[in-house]
């Protein structure tokens, strides 16, 4: 039996421009960074939960084939990629603060769903992010 | 793909994104454009390519998904969903909800209830392919929108 999720990845197309965004506006932690070659393992993660690294990956050779680097880097800017789900206790207060850092790319701003309230943003590459602030749910699943 | 291309894709899914974040407000294709940076005629056409329809069309189904989430979710009267999701008028209203949904607003809420899905799956996967086809792509905004057709 598989006992949990240890690595996620997301496409970006720039490491470092990466870990600026997810770090210093989003407000994760670095987590691994080890030159391999030319590679770069770089994750981050939630802070304070090392349990699940989210790895920044950057498409091109040796993995993708130039043709296949330059799809899946117009994938990624046209937002077609998925993203990620976080879970925050102040959603509200957090829209503020990525505000005052200069996150301008906003999908969805703080709004209340029976579920709780969630805001979704963009990454600098065309990644959406979602942050949900949760609250118990009243709502049954239907069969 | 040259780096200008992928810039140029980005700037145009931020100018789809403020669609998705104020279709409530009564948005105009000029304003939108500006978002990314592009004049008007360009920017549709270019929406068009990558995206696969006008950003009117866009406009249009983000709001009519999210009317449909209104009737399904609350008991707000079909006039009073229509101005909150950014319509200024009820014929416009019911002409595109039909065109796209395929049945009347009222017909939808009485066969419809709420739905468990986080809303982010509703917004994304909710939203209505068109039923009439993709024959009916005017390309500005609002209720000035069965005029233009370039």
């Amino acid at each position: 039996m598989i006992a949990k999720l240890s690595v996620t990845s997301v496409w970006v197309l720039d490491k470092e421009q990466a870990l600026d965004f997810y770090v210093n506006k989003l407000g994760l932690e670095k987590g691994t960074d080890i030159k391999q070659g030319a590679y770069r393992w770089l994750t981050v993660r939630v802070p304070g939960d090392p349990g699940i690294e989210i790895s920044l990956e950057q498409p091109g050779p040796p993995v993708q084939d130039e043709a296949t680097t330059e799809q899946l880097r117009e994938l990624i800017t046209k937002g077609a990629m998925g993203g990620l789900v976080f879970v925050t206790d102040d959603v509200r207060g957090l829209f503020e603060t990525l505000k005052k850092r200069g996150v301008t790319d906003f999908i969805q701003e703080p709004a209340d769903n029976f579920y709780g309230t969630d805001m979704a943003v963009r990454d600098p590459f065309g990644n959406a992010i979602r942050i949900l602030q949760t609250k118990k749910v009243a709502r049954a699943a239907k069969a | 793909m040259s780096r200008e291309v992928e810039e140029f894709n980005r700037r145009l899914l931020r100018a789809r994104d403020a669609m998705d974040r104020a279709y409530a407000e009564p948005l105009n294709v000029r304003a939108v454009a500006a978002v990314a940076h592009i004049s008007e005629a360009h920017f549709i056409r270019s929406f068009r390519a990558v995206f696969g329809e006008t950003p009117h069309r866009y406009l249009q189904r983000r709001r009519v998904e999210r009317s449909m989430f209104m009737l399904r979710d609350t008991d707000r009267s079909v006039t009073d969903i229509c101005f909150d999701v950014g319509f200024t008028s009820r014929g416009t209203f019911s002409r595109m909800f039909r065109e796209i949904v395929g049945e009347s607003p009222s017909d939808y809420r009485v066969g419809h209830g709420p739905l468990v899905v986080p809303n982010c799956f509703q917004v994304a996967f909710t939203r209505p392919v068109v039923a009439a086809g993709v024959a009916l792509q005017s390309s500005s905004f609002g209720d000035a929108s069965e005029q233009a057709a370039p």
